[in-house]
Order: structure tokens, then sequence, then C-alpha cells
């Protein structure tokens, strides 16, 4: 979706939405947005954060450093620690936003030291959007920060 | 309704605590959250499990000595599921010395956490070593057919735990008060009507794969299982209940007129699935496999009773393919001491504790094909370890393995 396709509602002032914490803290970054679950084991390289599976909608992008931003998890349990993992790497996503928490991805979340929350309006995310997590508290700033002005 | 938490509970969560005991804390919270407790509750042991290096990785390996360094310290009694080999008799099973090395780290983690009071046996039946919760009292285990085991068997309740979570509820002693813990999801939500009686413990473990296909996360009520007086039957109760929480997710069932908390059957409103044959339950689990290499025997670990069926069986033969069984440690002990490992191993057989072949780096290990008389067992091997796989009744694993029959 183009900037223009996203309203005006999204030019200037931040969106604001208060979610509910599931790992405490604060971190910004750009968005990655996926419209579908993620699963850390098998799903996203322990290395390098690349997502791997075949057919994601991310397949092939890296969620390092980007506040990764998809509707719930999937997968096994061992996916936790591919989270961890990353974050021991410097790899790992800076923040994490969940329409809706499961299990493996909030425990990786915690173990990894990734600022988490979920209960969030994700369709009013995008790729590319400059996005505050504080708390319980994101914050979307509709500026494209994937491509050169 | 948000979740409430005492004093203390808050106290850890806030960083008065350690760091192990706060991160524990956070996962506890967390999870009680997200599935929608009100309050904590103490749980009487916990089982934990990923301890298989080849599952953990690095990663895993890595987490759990930071969380052992940090202090961790299990509150609660808390046994270990099985590691990817046996401990001692590692080199036996042709397991590389680089990965032991490995599989190892992962125990002595656990091992400073105070799991098993310091020493650690790895076993994915720990109600046969003495983690064996009373009926209604609450623990924290992971293990899918231990958790089918304490809630159907033992009247315990207990919800499926993952890894983590489950090391989190020892270093708490406390689990979200859901699922399981709360009695109305307990409840029935599958009739099941047995027609053809099972007899061998490889029937109850097809009919498990059926019933777990059907239930799904269910909770089944079994009709026409015919267990008291059967000296067998908590061996047959171990089978059935691995195989739906294998092929299905079923972390509860009930048996009529055999489970400790009975149940009145449900009503007209339930659905209903009738097991008219077993043979679709075995087809579920075999490849086209022209030649075994290994039979394993031990998913979930043997007991005593089901080690001297084995005895029973290879009485006098000579095996042509290696026969395993796999059992908790203090099993195997018992089975030397009584005399029931002899004939096993004269036979060419071997008895292995700790380890699990499902979580075994198969492959590695020179093994493409492997029979056993677990669906659980057949599933994992499958899908875990790649292998092909032959799900038969004993006697028939016992048969390809002294050659009988391929």
């Amino acid at each position: 979706m183009t900037r223009k396709e996203a309203g005006d509602r999204r030019e200037g002032a931040p969106c604001t939405f208060e979610g509910r914490v599931i790992k405490a803290g604060t971190a910004e970054g750009a968005a990655l947005v996926s419209p579908e679950p993620i699963g850390f084991l098998g799903g996203v390289d322990g290395e390098t954060g690349v997502v791997t599976e075949q057919g994601h909608p991310l397949e092939g992008q890296c969620v390092a450093g980007r506040v990764l931003v998809f509707p719930t998890g999937k997968g096994s349990t061992v996916g936790s620690y591919v989270l961890y993992q990353l974050a021991t790497l410097d790899r790992a996503p800076a923040a994490i936003v969940n329409a809706e928490s499961e299990p493996i991805v909030a425990v990786g979340a915690i173990i990894g030291e990734i600022p988490m929350v979920d209960r969030v309006p994700i369709a009013e995310i995008h790729t590319g959007d400059r996005v505050r997590v504080a708390g319980a508290r994101v914050t979307v700033w509709a500026e494209d920060l994937t491509t050169p002005a | 309704v948000p979740l409430h938490l005492t004093d203390q509970e808050r106290a850890w969560l806030s960083g008065d605590a350690s760091p192990a005991l706060r991160r524990a804390m956070e996962i506890v919270a967390a999870l009680a959250e997200i599935y929608g407790a009100e309050r904590l509750i103490p749980v009487g042991s916990v089982q934990i499990s990923g301890v298989s290096y080849r599952n953990l990785g690095a990663a895993g390996l890595d987490f759990l000595r930071r969380w052992a360094d940090e202090g961790a310290r299990v509150r609660v009694p808390t046994t270990l599921n099985p590691a990817a080999m046996d401990l001692r008799d590692w080199r036996a099973q042709g397991i590389a010395p680089d990965f032991a090395a490995k599989q190892q780290a992962v125990i002595d983690a656990f091992a400073r956490m105070g799991v098993s009071g310091g020493s650690p046996t790895p076993t994915c039946t720990p109600y046969l070593i003495g983690n064996r919760p009373a009926p209604g009292t609450s623990v924290a285990w992971a293990e899918s057919s231990a958790v089918s085991y304490a809630n159907s068997v033992l009247g315990a309740h207990t919800n499926r735990e993952g890894g983590p979570g489950a090391i989190a509820a020892a270093l708490t002693g406390r689990t979200g008060a859901y699922g399981l813990h709360q009695p109305e999801n307990r409840r029935v939500t599958l009739r099941v009507a047995v027609a053809q009686q099972p007899r061998t413990l490889a029937d109850y473990s097809a009919l498990g794969a059926l019933v777990g296909q059907a239930a799904r996360q269910g909770v089944p009520y079994v009709e026409g299982l015919s267990g008291a007086g059967d000296p067998l039957w908590p061996e047959k109760c171990k089978a059935l209940g691995a195989a739906m929480a294998a092929l299905g997710a079923v972390a509860l069932y009930y048996v009529a007129g055999a489970s400790p908390t009975p149940e009145a059957p449900p009503g007209p409103d339930v659905p209903r699935l009738d097991v008219d044959d077993l043979a679709s339950g075995y087809a579920l689990l075999n490849d086209d496999v022209a030649r075994v290499d290994l039979v394993w025997v031990g998913c979930p670990h043997a007991s005593l009773a089901e080690i001297a069926r084995v005895a029973a069986a290879l009485h006098g033969k000579r095996l042509r393919v290696p026969l395993w069984i796999t059992c908790a440690r203090p099993v195997k002990d018992a089975a030397v001491a009584q005399g029931l490992a002899a004939p096993i191993e004269a036979a060419g057989g071997r008895l292995f504790a700790d380890a699990c072949m499902a979580i075994a780096p198969v492959r590695e290990m020179g093994f493409r094909a492997v029979a056993t008389p677990s669906a659980k067992g057949a599933y994992y091997l499958r899908n875990l370890a790649g292998v092909k796989v032959r799900f038969a009744g004993l006697a028939q694993c016992v048969a390809t393995a002294t050659g009988e029959t391929r």
C-alpha cells in the first residue's frame, strides 16, 4: 500500500495504540509487517534473521532491528530459542507487535529481552512506518523509513 | 478480569528477586495473561521438556547455561524429559563424542538448577520413578504422554506445558489457573465407542492414534474397554494416551469404568466416534519398508512389566536386527537386578536408559527404517527423525528382529 492509499489520517500526526505488555521495554524502528503468522523454527534463519519460509509474505526479508508486526506466532515451541539466539547475535527484531500473542513468541521475547506488545490493531501499521514501543503504548508515524526520500 | 498477582509474585516480577527468578516470573505471568488466567496457583511438581541437544541446539544450551549461571533453582520436585542418548552408554548407541559432550552440558545445566535433586535421570515416564502426583494435585508438566497420564490415570491436573514454560513453573512453583486447571475445561468433547476389543499394548496404541486424530485438542470418553483386573492396565493407558497426544493434542481422556475421576457418560449432543477395527490405526504409520534396521521398544519409556514381556519374547532367540529398549535409569537398574536384562542381551538386544530414539540423531546413527510397537514412536521417528517406520505389535517386531519375517 502506498502512502496516498493509506489516507490522510496517516499524514502528519502519529497514531497511538494501547496494547497489552508481553515483555516490557522501549524500542523504536522501521516496521516490518506480515499479514501472515510467523513460525521462528524453520521459518526464520537463527543466525541472520532472514525469513526463510517458502511462500511467506516476508520471505527473503530480514527481521533484525525492525519492529516486527504480525498477527500471531505458529509452529514448534523450540522457536522461542530462535528468538533468543537472534538476540544474542544482535539480529533480533527491535520490538514485536502482535494482534494476539501465543506462547512461543511470547516466551522467545521474554528470554531474548525483546519488547513485545499485543492486542494492537496491526492493520493500521504498514511496512516502513516508524514505530515506537514503550510499555503498552505503540506510536506509529506514517513515514517511509525503508526507501530513500 | 485482569491477572491478579500476590505481593510476593509482584515482588519477583519487579526485580527485587534474582534475574533468574524475575525471568521465570515474567514467563509464568505472560502465559497466564495470554490464556486469560485470573490468578496463579501453586504446583506440586514439574516435568521439563526440551532436553535433547538435537532439538535445543547451541542457542537452547546457551540459554539454559545462562539461566543456571544467574542462579535459577527449582522450588518444587522437578523431573526431566529424555535426552537424545544414554548418558553412560552413548558410545554403544553410535553417538558422536562431540554431540555427547553437548548433550551432557544440557543435563549439567539442569543439574545445577536442582532438577531431580541435582542428579537428573531423564525420562518421559516420571510417574514410574517417583514423580507421581496425588489425585487432584495441580502440576505443570511438559511431555505430552506424561501430561495425558497425569490427568487421565493419576487424576492430577496439568496443562501441556512447553519447555521454557515448564522451567519457569519449576523456578516459581506456580502456574496460571487456566485450561485443564479449570473444571469447565475437563468436560468430554467426544464419545468413543470401541467395537473391536484391543488386546496388545500396540493395539491400545493403534486405538489411541485413531482417537487422537478424531479428538484433536478435545477430551475423549472411551467406552467398551475392559480395564478392571488387567495387570498391564497402567501400561495400556500409557500406550493409549501417548498415541492420542501424538496424533492429536489430547491432554485428558476418560475410560468408562476405569478413570480415577468418574465421569458421567456424555450427553447426546456430544459427537460420537465408532472404532470398529484397529487395522486403520496401524495403517496410519506403516511406510513401504523393504528392510528394517532397528527395532525400538520403549516409547513412552518401558516399565518393568514391559521389559519382562520383551525378555520372555526374546528367550532363546538370536537377533539379526538390533532391538533397543529405552527406559528410565532406575527401571533399567531394577531390570538388571531382577535378571530381566540378561536374556535380552543374550539374544543381542540392548537396554538403554535416559534416551529417546524419536529425538536422537537417528539418521546420523546409521538407521533408515525402524519398527516399533508404539504409534507415538513411529509418528515422531517419521516426522522428527526422518526415517521410515513400521508400526506393529511386539511379536511382529521381535519376528522382524530375529529374521523370521522381514
